[in-house]
């Protein structure tokens, strides 16, 4: 806590200019962006076809879900809770569409219920965590495994194929002639309304305060369990919703899509520089880490010589590395700090 | 400081008889569900059919255990089923190769990879201090993937293996398939160990406060570690075992694992927020989990509805646990009130 405090006056000489480029270079934003311009001179090394407008238009389509889970998750993990369930919640909304959809429901009418039946899952989660004061992780765990199994019960091992052209077509192709298909541009429109949410109303600031010290938010009034349930019924909603663009865009609808998705979200989330212990972390910063994730998984699955069985590992590595990454960081630092100013460890 | 002691004794009667109260309802619950299904299906409770039972529980039932350590220091290890997979290729792809292979030694081995890989997870959780949920998470898959890497598509089918293995996984000893008899041991062995012995009781102290014990002296990380390199261990055990009962492995072996074992360990009731429970309770719930599953298949009832009764299992388990645990505070609460008067 000494050395933390004591930390404005470890470099009085340097400039406010200094300062402030310092502030700007130490953002994780910046590292990410440095890392992106990296990753695409290897991609580029890696194929020819690494920068062009359809390696873009093929990798975003494929990140298409993840990166809308990735922004209500990322505001859940801000104020300091788990959502594990997004995978299966997807799951079940592309079952539940599936089912729907041969029983004669028109597409307008399930995408709603789609959404629903998320944003019922995520409330589930909710109640659990805020009502029953039950750990975000044990309820996420139980609910991953329910709500994949109801997917099963809802169509069994089946799958629907034959959603009508109009719908897959416009969840398949680009946006009126440009290269960006029209999943992300869906996505830039939910990722402009969680980033105002986020960071330009009090409910955004709200959740903040919520992950930084949630004993601290409620005694100065903030309605912290409403907060919560309100996060998770959004994560579930738009996990729902993911799950209607997976079944269209794949034209398939069934019980085991998106198997392992779980892994992929908290990793763009993680590695956007949202803290996993809560109360930091940016909308941009999640963007970012989007865009890096699927430059590294389209250069991994444009090399020839790479397997693609090479992409789960580096996922994995990914997300350990963001949260191990700042951690040693932070120790390099500290023990460098102490050994320039011994004295400040008694509190002098 | 006597009363204190005498208070902390209390403390631990009350968690012990709500303790002993779960175990016997978890037998209870076992016992009506082999009834019940019995009723419904005579064939349930035929010899062979119960040993089958015995035998997919066992190495549950070991996965539990190692799952236990974990949980008990208010850890988590996700990647239990993926590190089953890397050890049970490894023992069929070694029997494949090399036939004559000592069975000691493929199990050292197999052990051995899977202690690597718990070593690899508790390093990163004690030293890097990420959370072991993202550190599992991580390794749930990066575990995966390297199966996939290393197995490259291939399979190891049973005629390939020596009889001696595959019998390990089939003959019995006195009537008691031996698998049966390799998990009571292991849950015999750490159960006492996590009971009596001092590095097992330090393993609840950290648990249900890692700051306090850390400031009494205990070498938490260490003890962590140890937690997590047996939790490995135990997985490439089930692994070795894996093989040994199925004959058949690839690089899918074990997915999905890691959801049943934690809801074997929470329903054995190994509390998820650390510090309680014990080895017994989770080879229990290994035993009614697997018991559900078989009881599921007997009377037909569609194999989808498998995954979403474990699910609600453990949200069930864990929702008890919490007012469990609320009532045995406001308990404690009351009795040290009324001595305060």
């Amino acid at each position: 806590m000494q050395t933390e405090a004591a930390a404005p006056e470890i470099a009085p000489l340097a400039t406010d200019r200094g300062r402030k480029w310092r502030a700007v270079l130490g953002r994780w934003e910046t590292l990410l962006a440095g890392l992106l311009v990296v990753t695409a001179i290897a991609g580029q090394s890696i194929s020819p076809e690494f920068l062009t407008t359809d390696s873009f238009t093929t990798g975003s389509l494929d990140l298409s879900e993840i990166a809308l889970m990735a922004l209500p998750l990322a505001m859940v993990i801000i104020a300091a809770e788990i959502d594990l369930s997004v995978a299966s919640v997807l799951a079940l909304s592309s079952a539940v569409m599936a089912y729907l959809w041969s029983h004669g429901q028109p597409i307008e009418m399930i995408i709603p219920i789609c959404v629903a039946v998320g944003a019922l899952c995520g409330a589930f989660n909710g109640v659990l965590v805020t009502r029953f004061g039950l750990p975000s992780l044990a309820v996420t765990i139980g609910t991953l495994a329910l709500f994949r199994g109801l997917a099963f019960v809802v169509i069994g091992d089946e799958s629907v194929t034959d959603f009508s052209t109009a719908w897959t077509d416009r969840a398949f192709g680009n946006f009126a002639g440009t290269f960006i298909p029209n999943t992300m541009v869906l996505f830039a429109v939910l990722a402009v309304a969680f980033a105002v949410l986020l960071h330009a109303t009090p409910f955004g600031r709200s959740i903040y305060a919520v992950g930084a010290n949630e004993e601290a938010a409620y005694f100065s009034g903030l309605r912290v369990k409403r907060i919560k349930l309100i996060l998770f019924t959004l994560s579930g909603a738009v996990a729902g919703l993911a799950g209607g663009v997976i079944s269209l865009r794949n034209s398939t609808g069934a019980a085991n899509v998106g198997q392992g998705f779980e892994l992929t979200v908290v990793t763009a989330v993680l590695l956007g520089g949202i803290s996993i212990f809560g109360g930091r972390g940016t909308i941009a910063g999640v963007i970012l880490a989007l865009l890096l994730l699927g430059g590294i998984q389209k250069a991994l699955l444009l090399s020839e010589s790479i397997s693609s069985y090479w992409v789960q590992i580096v996922t994995g590595a990914l997300l350990v590395g963001s949260v191990l990454g700042p951690n040693l960081a932070r120790r390099v630092a500290d023990t460098r700090r102490r050994r320039s100013h011994p004295l400040q460890e008694v509190g002098l | 400081m006597q009363a204190a002691s005498s208070e902390g004794a209390r403390a631990g009667a009350v968690a012990e008889r709500v303790l002993r109260i779960r175990e016997l309802g978890l037998v209870a619950a076992l016992a009506l569900l082999i009834v019940g299904t019995a009723i419904l299906e005579p064939r349930f409770i035929e010899a062979s059919s119960l040993r089958n039972l015995a035998l997919n529980a066992s190495i549950l039932a070991i996965l539990a255990v190692g799952q236990t350590l974990v949980i008990v220091t208010r850890n988590v290890d996700l990647s239990t089923g993926s590190v089953l997979g890397l050890s049970a290729f490894l023992a069929g792809d070694l029997l494949q190769g090399h036939p004559g292979m000592a069975l000691p030694l493929v199990f050292l081995l197999g052990i051995a990879l899977g202690a690597a890989c718990g070593l690899f997870n508790g390093i990163l959780v004690t030293w890097g201090q990420v959370p072991a949920l993202v550190v599992t998470l991580g390794t749930l898959y990066a575990f995966r993937g390297l199966a996939f890497l290393w197995t490259d598509g291939r399979q190891v089918n049973a005629e390939t293996l020596p009889d001696p293995f595959l019998n390990l996984g089939s003959d019995s000893i006195a009537g008691v398939p031996i698998l049966v008899l390799i998990a009571i041991v292991i849950v015999l062995i750490v159960g006492q160990w996590l009971r009596d012995y001092r590095p097992g009781r330090e393993l609840y102290a950290i648990g249900s406060n890692p700051e306090g014990a850390r400031l009494a002296g205990l070498r938490a990380d260490r003890r962590v570690l140890i937690a997590f390199v047996l939790a490995g261990a135990l997985s490439g055990l089930g692994g070795v075992l894996f093989t040994a009962r199925f004959g058949t492995v690839d690089a899918t072996a074990g997915v999905g694992y890691e959801l049943t074992v934690i809801a074997a360990a929470v329903v054995g009731g190994v509390a998820i927020f650390g510090g309680t429970g014990t080895v017994y309770g989770a080879a229990l719930g290994a035993l009614l989990l697997g018991t559900i599953t078989s009881s599921l298949i007997v009377l037909r009832v569609e194999a989808f509805w498998q995954q979403a009764a474990i699910g609600a299992l453990l949200l069930l388990a864990i929702a008890l646990d919490r007012l469990l645990a609320v009532r045995v505070d406001a308990r404690l609460r009351r009795r040290s009130a009324r001595r305060a008067n």
